[in-house]
């Protein structure tokens, strides 16, 4: 465990990804260098066309990469794999499975015994407090429960690596502050890696241990700042305030 | 499994339905009764007919209490050849609509072949299958053939790419895939096509069933009209709108149950 712990989970080396659209190359990612330990939470941050979608969805394995390179524990990320697991914005959730079988999906899937799958998506239901919709279908859920619903799913397959594309983003304030809490708090008891895409830097510094910026066209990192506060952070207080001045500036250097 | 009737058969819902048919059963009443002759039967001697055709005891011809035995073949074909079409056009949509090489192997033949209308196709089918249910059967298959074929096609080509990537991440290989995510997700659109197969499957069987076929609902209308019996020929025109009307709700139903996922379909 302990050598693990100094091998980064995650290594992103000169990392670029190119796209053709129209014919043309788009550079949506240039010369990324990232390295992430396990157990981190991390968010990038910056404004749309950065690249900070791009280089999740590349990590997920989504995306394959044009130039560099790009390490999970030392090997190349050569698709999607169970040991990472996405929650996306629109949810993605399978709208003819319930709750419970959503969250049985993965674990269904790698061929677990049934006891044994419906073992683990009870006590992943249970987790997010869906107890009372465990057999609801998604076009039955508010947007908060849809997206307690994917990130279960995420963590019930045994996800080491959890990646976020604005998760939160489609949620109203309320919801979302509650959702920010209980991720916080099933990170705390996890030993998961959290990347968390956002363009909210009070979201950014209010999660993360680390705040990754990007700046647009082509996408680039242009900062990556630890943040140091201890949690639960305010986002009243002055320390608080100094970080959302400093990030502010650095993105708004970007425009 | 709740069925939701309560909902769909109020009484007032009941009542504005008949509303209309009962109006054009007495605007038919009132033409065609009391006179000494008339081309078209009056209604109550077309209920009268009808009662002879399914139980007999009034005429006691060669239609009395046939009912049952043309009915049960039309039934048979109609249920067959629409089976048949469904176990084809299924597997081979998903296959087009999801391998580019299926797709470009079949599609543009498939293309060509659909302006065809089913009835051009029948003197094709007696030269096949000769004159007689064979031919019928295959008329009914043809029919229902393409609306579930272009139906599944368009289902499983309109799955969202997220739903790809969600299975992909929770660990499902590509040919699994198919069964979790394809089928599935494409379910909604195949029940369209089913649908709609299902109500050409019965236009189509008269057709097929006109042509030196001696049972089944299609085969009386026409022979009915040669003897120029046209309250049989009714008889049997209401007789296929009830069973028409009959499959398509069992199909509803079913379809109901199964989508019942579907924010469209509850």
């Amino acid at each position: 465990m302990f050598d693990r712990q100094m091998q980064p989970i995650l290594d992103a080396s000169h990392l670029t990804k190119q796209f053709v659209m129209r014919g043309e190359a788009v550079t949506a990612l240039a010369d990324a260098n990232l390295r992430i330990c396990k157990g981190e939470f991390v968010c990038l941050i910056g404004p749309s066309g950065c690249g900070k979608s791009t280089l999740l969805r590349m990590i997920a394995g989504f995306e394959t990469v044009t130039e560099g390179s790009l390490l999970m524990w030392g090997a190349p990320i050569a698709g999607p794999g169970q040991n990472r697991g996405m929650v996306f914005q629109d949810y993605g959730l399978f709208p003819w499975l319930t709750v419970r079988q959503n969250i049985a999906f993965g674990p269904a899937a790698s061929g677990l015994s049934r006891s044994v799958v419906a073992a683990t998506a009870d006590r992943f239901v249970r987790m997010v407090g869906l107890e009372a919709f465990a057999d609801a279908y998604p076009h039955q859920l508010s947007g908060g429960m849809k997206q307690r619903v994917a990130i279960a799913r995420v963590l019930a397959n045994d996800a080491e690596v959890v990646l976020m594309d604005e998760p939160f983003g489609a949620l109203d304030a309320m919801t979302r502050e509650r959702l920010q809490e209980e991720l916080l708090d099933l990170w705390a008891k996890s030993k998961l890696t959290v990347i968390f895409v956002t363009h909210a830097i009070e979201e950014a510094i209010l999660l993360a241990d680390r705040v990754v910026v990007m700046s647009p066209r082509p996408g680039r990192i242009i900062a990556d700042e630890k943040i140091e506060l201890l949690r639960p952070r305010d986002p009243t207080s002055p320390e608080f305030n100094a970080l959302r001045r400093h990030l502010s500036g650095l993105l708004g250097g970007a425009h | 499994m709740r069925l939701r009737l309560g909902k769909s058969m109020s009484l007032s819902r009941i009542l504005l339905a008949l509303a209309v048919p009962a109006l054009g059963l007495a605007a038919w009443h009132l033409a065609t009764s009391n006179r000494g002759y008339s081309l078209i039967p009056p209604p109550w001697t077309v209920a009268v007919q009808w009662w002879d055709l399914a139980v007999g005891g009034v005429w006691n011809d060669a239609y009395s209490a046939m009912l049952m035995t043309h009915t049960l073949a039309s039934l048979g074909r109609v249920f067959g050849g629409f089976a048949l079409a469904a176990v084809v056009a299924i597997p081979l949509g998903m296959l087009i609509g999801r391998v580019p090489l299926i797709r470009n192997l079949f599609d543009p033949l498939l293309q060509l072949l659909r302006p065809i209308p089913v009835t051009a196709w029948l003197p094709l089918a007696l030269i096949l299958f000769g004159i007689g249910p064979k031919s019928a059967f295959f008329l009914v298959f043809l029919g229902s053939f393409y609306p579930i074929l272009m139906n599944t096609v368009f289902g499983v080509r309109n799955v969202e790419e997220r739903l790809f990537e969600a299975a992909a991440m929770l660990g499902v290989s590509s040919q699994a895939v198919f069964w979790k995510v394809v089928l599935p997700a494409s379910l909604p659109s195949i029940f369209t096509g089913l649908r709609l197969g299902l109500g050409i499957a019965w236009v189509v069987i008269v057709i097929g069933e006109m042509t030196g076929v001696q049972t089944g609902l299609g085969a009386i209308i026409m022979e009915a009209r040669q003897m120029s019996r046209t309250e049989v020929v009714l008889c049997g025109m209401v007789t296929i709108g009830i069973l028409g009307f009959l499959s398509d709700q069992v199909v509803q139903l079913l379809g109901r149950w199964l989508l019942r996922w579907s924010p469209q379909h509850v």
